[in-house]
């Protein structure tokens, strides 16, 4: 055989595969570019609705108005009526999802044995796909009936109910991400600090956990932020009436709920009505950019690396 | 990592299982949907040779009657266009005086001015009424105190400044209990609100605006149902429907010339217009020269005035007209009847089975 037959045979035909090779890389950063456009594209589209509110609405009402009735005959505009709203609810959903979230993770990858853990992790992975507008119906016509039984006063739409159900349904994603971040954990660690003559528990609270933070931080913040932007369980269980109030026992009207309402009508383009909904979504918006830096600048700043 | 596989493959079909479920479940009602509305449409075909336009505008509280009837009429004719606008009561007369409409929707009788500009312009009308409009205020079964109200006093719950003022059933009667009062009503942009306004505070669109507000009168209900101070009003065709569990309030206008006292919401007190404020009659005007000369306006109007076709009605939110004044109507209509039988423009008190 010579030489030339050689190059021949093993000669690929590399013309083509560079060409292919750039066409991937362009399709795929076409892909990638689409998430960025997207972003960008909302940016802007709530940043110039939102400047046309605040053309016709000043900020000082805004900010201080007492009451939120912008589609009625006497008009207020104040934002913290449904920021009350959500952060009620939002806070009721965490004091559940955290604590169960929490514990179950460690539970499950530090105690439970490997049968069981085999069958919870999928049951709460489970839980974690059910449409929301289940949940929240779950929530109206379950949860409150039972909780009037000993609650006197609650309301048919109240902010607890439809917390505590929020609570639930993100439980899950509280659990999955901690688990993963507490399991991810080396095992030379828990060895050496048993190795110490630590305790199972003192293993888990001072060594496991705190390893595990920044993962356990972040599954926090992403839970905050589901609970702030979840619309369908506050949208049905909570009810739609805008009440600047912290008491769990009344109808309240978070800032989902609000848009929910408006888009339910209708909303000519360039009214008031029109714009309360981009101010209303800029202001969730602000809120969920907000715990997503600190969840990044946190989770950079407390990251374990264990090489 | 087989293990994981199998896990999240299991979380994955379990996920999908119930998707698939649900979307049988909206399928299963679609194709029911369709079954009924091809029955309804399949019964005459013979007369499909009808073609032509008709063309129709005015009240918005009209409008989904006259767009369901529509619907149906065009199903039967398919060459039949029937248009329907939405220019509201005021504007559609002024359309219709023009003779740029066949048929005008109205949620009150004709005024003298719009008489004139019609007599002006030749135009003579064959005035037809299609349903009633009618709203009922709901409580708590377990509310025992209030019976009846007045209107004065709702309007002392609804009106703009009882906006953060208003919140408790004492500041409403001083012998109702101290009890919490939540509201529940429809929205801005329901026909149903506006109508409420306009008969309670004298003003359309008049109303405080922190109660809670919904499209969806299930919402309503459920509110009113599970909080024994709420109180709420909706279309009088819903509470018909769910009378058992609904407690309805009867109410008192002050005004003993239709009707002594607390009148109940029911289709009979509707009809012999003592439910007042909050019923009225709507009706359709027809213009005399279209019903002659276009024979699908004719047959459009035939159809509207259908006694069969009534469920239509109550399935937008109206009370129906009674199969006898239907009939009234319709015969009005072939004589060719023209002119109004509200001579003073106003239907309250107005007995229709009497002056039609």
């Amino acid at each position: 055989m010579t030489a030339n037959q050689r190059d021949n045979l093993f000669k690929p035909a590399r013309g083509f595969n560079k060409l292919s090779e750039r066409l991937v890389v362009f399709l795929f950063g076409l892909f990638a570019f689409i998430s960025i456009a997207t972003t960008a594209g909302i940016v802007l589209t709530l940043g110039f609705e939102t400047i046309n509110f605040f053309q016709k609405v000043p900020l000082w009402r805004f900010l201080t108005d007492t009451q939120w009735t912008p589609l009625f005959v006497n008009p207020q505009y104040g934002i913290f009526v449904l920021l009350s709203g959500t952060f009620l609810t939002s806070v009721i959903a965490i004091t559940v999802a955290l604590p169960i979230g929490l514990l179950s993770a460690i539970y499950l990858s530090e105690y439970a044995p490997a049968r069981v853990r085999r069958s919870i992790k999928p049951a709460l992975e489970v839980l974690a796909g059910v449409p929301s507008v289940v949940f929240g119906y779950f929530a109206l016509l379950f949860v409150t009936p039972l909780l009037q039984n000993f609650i006197p006063g609650l309301q048919g739409f109240n902010a607890l109910s439809a917390g505590l159900v929020m609570g639930i349904s993100i439980t899950p994603l509280v659990g999955s991400i901690s688990e993963d971040a507490i399991y991810s954990v080396p095992q030379s660690l828990r060895q050496g600090a048993y190795a110490m003559g630590c305790t199972k528990k003192e293993v888990v609270i001072g060594v496991v956990i705190p390893a595990a933070l920044s993962g356990i931080v972040a599954s926090f913040i992403l839970a905050i932020s589901r609970a702030v932007g979840e619309t369908m369980i506050v949208t049905v269980a909570a009810g739609q009436n805008p009440t600047l109030t912290l008491n769990p026992l009344v109808s309240v009207q978070t800032m989902t709920s609000f848009i929910v309402q408006v888009s339910l009508g209708d909303a000519p383009t360039g009214t008031l009505a029109y714009n309360t909904l981009f101010v209303v979504g800029t202001s969730l918006f602000l809120i969920t950019l907000l715990l997503n830096i600190f969840s990044f600048w946190f989770v950079r700043k407390f990251r374990e690396k264990y090489e | 990592m087989l293990n994981q596989y199998t896990r999240r493959l299991i979380a994955l079909a379990s996920v999908g299982t119930l998707t698939f479920t649900l979307a049988a479940c909206g399928g299963g009602q679609q194709a029911q949907n369709g079954g009924t509305e091809g029955e309804t449409t399949g019964a005459s075909e013979e007369d499909s040779q009808l073609s032509g336009s008709v063309a129709v505008d005015g009240s918005s509280t009209v409008f989904p009657i006259t767009e369901a009837m529509a619907e149906e009429f065009q199903q039967k004719h398919p060459d039949v266009r029937v248009t329907v606008g939405v220019s509201g009561t005021g504007g559609g007369f002024k359309k219709f005086c023009n003779g740029e409409t066949d048929i005008s929707d109205a949620s009150r009788p004709i005024k003298e001015v719009e008489k004139e500009a019609c007599a002006e312009a030749g135009i003579e009308y064959i005035e037809l009424p299609v349903a009633f409009d009618a709203i009922s205020v709901i409580k708590n079964p377990a509310n025992d105190w209030a019976e009846c109200l007045t209107t004065e006093e709702l309007e002392t719950m609804w009106r703009p400044d009882a906006q953060g003022q208003i919140d408790n059933w004492n500041q409403v009667r001083d012998s109702f209990p101290d009890q919490r009062l939540s509201l529940y009503g429809p929205g801005v942009d329901s026909g149903t609100f506006d109508y409420f306004t306009e008969a309670i505070m004298g003003e359309g669109g008049a109303s405080r605006g922190d109660y809670t507000a919904s499209e969806d009168d299930n919402v309503i209900v459920q509110g009113v149902m599970s909080d024994q101070g709420g109180l709420g009003y909706l279309g009088l065709a819903y509470y018909e429907e769910n009378q058992d569990e609904l407690g309805a309030i009867t109410i008192d206008d002050g005004n003993p010339d239709n009707g002594e006292g607390c009148i109940e919401p029911s289709t009979a007190t509707v009809e012999e217009g003592t439910y007042q404020p909050l019923a009225r009659p709507i009706f359709i005007y027809v213009r005399r020269s279209a019903a002659e000369e276009k024979p699908q306006v004719q047959a459009f109007i035939q159809f509207y005035m259908d006694a069969a076709n009534r469920n239509l009605v109550s399935e937008v939110g109206y009370v129906a007209l009674s199969d006898s004044i239907y009939q009234k109507a319709l015969s009005r209509f072939e004589e060719r009847k023209t002119g109004t039988v509200f001579e003073d423009g106003s239907t309250v008190g107005v007995k229709l089975n009497e002056v039609l």
